[in-house]
């Protein structure tokens, strides 16, 4: 007869610390959850402005959203890229990471401070500050501007050096 | 590499292997229906894998945990005012906030902010390095599977409801409508249990796949001898993976970059001096001008409902809790002793600043009120409305010698903005309770 860890394994599919652990934190959400009332997860006049709702629209919109776009227009860039009759032996300086690289960074600064780029919130913003979110974005273009002219400067002086070598 | 002896790689989890828990019926019906699209073949980075995936974890695993305490710590810090009230068992042991070292309060919001800012591209990267395995199919091959899947939305959900939320906090944008105080606090919390789970359930494996391969060996691997890792049984190696584009190195600097990029152009609002020009993009990397009033203010008097007429020659503090109520001007005050403290002010968003104030020494004023042995102070602001219009100070901030009704800035009267006729402004404090346009004193004997 089997051992009542490996009866466990059969069922459940895994070993009782791993039973534990789960249902240790499931538990403690819901413990969370009726602290804070399930009433408050959900906000009746204004759908989109439940906890609930940005709690799952954050994942669904970071798995569902950002990760295929970012994804997808990587292996777009790629694409474009090595289309053409380029030769398929790898650049010894690729381009690539020379778009991509300040693409990330324009993108992680838009996404962080997109309030203040966009100039959303701007009663708080004023009441808290007693300025207003006018020098974001222009702050944001120069910002991007430097980034992409640093990144490709960066690359002409590593083909540079890459060409002088050969 | 040894990519073939990895794809033999067997175990419960294994693809080629299928085993099911209890009802196998239902997961292999499941399994049986694999929706089109989700094919195997189609992940192609070629530096996915275990290895990869736990650099960003241990990383996260250090400090994570610093962001999650200084927030409870936080917490703890509002004392009797925290938001939200009645949390239950969910807080740390509560304790009086200390006054000393002044700059306690300002470390803990500056390393909350900072830290969790900093560690957002790490975040990202993670769940990158991740996400072939939202998309296997079957999702579960046993009730264990399911129950780890839904562990695993509090995790992820949890980190970026907090993440969202507190990036907005710290810009003023509350375009999501819900009390912030309330959503981070029990949104960490959601975060919490999920983190702790999951740092039990992959710990081993964490550390099995770190010893898989050298970090040193990595930083001196170039591009052209990069090469995925041996297959893994998470499936997180690509089936066929492309011909990388980047370095492991060069992968791990961009990530690493990304987080200096942040703490460069954010660190600013809590160091201030010269670093605050360089926060460009946030609310407290502003110029406020040179003037002795020219500091960050969290509160406008005009947003808080000041009448100014209110805050001149009839203005009158009121001091209780003794036998008798006691009332003073602003000229009386001003001809009490006075004491001058060096404080930063810190905000629960992680900007700070610190001035020269002058005032006089609450534990006078406690004095004057006739309670010999103050046990805590409320305080009441002008202010109309709004969350912070009264404070409960504790014991320490009353009786510290800094612990001040600030009458004086910069050796100048202060601004409207920043409270005048009077405000508390007491070390460590967080700064929403350092009132402003105070209007009356309660002193608690002790």
């Amino acid at each position: 007869m089997a051992s009542a860890p490996t009866r466990l394994r059969r069922l459940y599919g895994a070993g009782p610390l791993h039973l534990l652990a789960v249902l240790a934190s499931l538990a403690l959400v819901a413990y969370t959850v009726s602290v804070l009332g399930f009433g408050e997860l959900w906000d009746p006049d204004v759908w989109w402005q439940s906890i609930l709702v940005w709690f799952l629209g954050a994942v669904l919109l970071h798995d569902l959203v950002l990760f295929p776009v970012y994804a997808l227009a990587d292996r777009l860039l790629g694409g474009i890229l090595r289309g053409g009759s380029a030769p398929r032996r790898p650049a010894s300086v690729p381009l690539v990471n020379h778009i991509r690289v300040p693409v990330l960074a324009v993108g992680l600064l838009f996404l962080l401070f997109l309030p203040g780029i966009i100039e959303q919130g701007g009663s708080s913003y004023v009441n808290a500050t007693g300025q207003t979110q006018e020098p974001f974005l222009e702050r944001w273009l120069i910002l991007s501007g430097a980034i992409f002219v640093v990144s490709a400067v960066a690359f002409g002086v590593r083909r540079f050096r890459g060409g002088r070598i050969r | 590499m040894n990519d073939r002896e990895g794809s033999q790689v067997s175990s419960p989890d294994d693809p080629v292997s299928p085993s099911y828990g209890f009802p196998a019926r239902l997961w292999r019906g499941i399994d049986e229906h694999r929706p089109p699209g989700l094919d195997p073949t189609s992940w192609r980075s070629p530096l996915r894998g275990p290895w990869l995936t736990s650099v960003f974890a241990v990383v996260l695993l250090v400090t994570l945990p610093i962001v999650t305490i200084t927030g409870l710590l936080s917490y703890v810090a509002y004392g009797t005012q925290a938001r939200p009230e009645d949390v239950g068992w969910l807080h740390l042991p509560l304790f009086d906030w200390p006054t000393d070292p002044s700059w306690l309060f300002r470390l803990n919001q500056g390393l909350h902010v900072i830290l969790g800012l900093v560690l957002i591209p790490i975040v990202l990267a993670k769940l990158w390095s991740v996400v072939p395995r939202l998309f296997t199919w079957p999702p579960a091959r046993s009730v264990a599977q399911v129950l780890e899947r839904l562990s695993l939305l509090m995790l992820v959900g949890g980190i970026l409801f907090e993440i969202v939320t507190g990036v907005l906090n710290m810009q003023y944008d509350y375009v999501f409508g819900f009390s912030f105080y309330t959503a981070h606090y029990y949104g960490a919390w959601v975060f919490i249990a999920g983190f702790v789970a999951h740092v039990i359930l992959k710990l081993p494996r964490m550390l099995a796949s770190l010893r898989s391969r050298s970090f040193r060996s990595v930083l001196r691997t170039r591009l052209a001898n990069t090469h995925p890792e041996p297959r893994d049984a998470d499936g997180l190696v690509a089936v066929e993976p492309a011909s990388p584009t980047v370095s492991r190195r060069g992968a791990l600097a961009l990530v690493g970059g990304g987080s200096l990029m942040v703490f460069a152009l954010t660190a600013g609002q809590t160091i201030g001096g010269l670093t605050r020009p360089f926060a460009v993009l946030l609310p407290r990397g502003r110029d406020n001008g040179d003037g002795p009033n020219d500091f960050p203010i969290n509160r406008t008097a005009d947003a808080a409902g000041i009448d100014p007429d209110a805050t001149g020659q009839e203005w009158r503090l009121t001091l209780s809790g003794g036998l008798e109520d006691v009332e003073l001007d602003r000229a009386s005050l001003l001809a009490l002793p006075q004491h001058t403290a060096i404080l930063p002010i810190a905000c629960v968003e992680g900007w700070s600043t610190t001035q020269t104030w002058t005032g006089v020494r609450l534990r006078d004023l406690a004095g004057l009120a006739g309670v010999e042995a103050p046990g805590g102070a409320d305080v009441t602001s002008l202010e109309q409305s709004g969350a912070f219009k009264e404070s409960a100070l504790n014991t320490g901030q009353v009786t510290d010698s800094d612990a001040l009704l600030a009458l004086r800035v910069n050796d100048t009267d202060l601004s409207l903005d920043h409270g005048f006729p009077a405000r508390i402004i007491v070390p460590a404090m967080p700064g929403v309770l350092n009132t402003k346009w105070v209007t009356a004193i309660s002193f608690r004997s002790a």
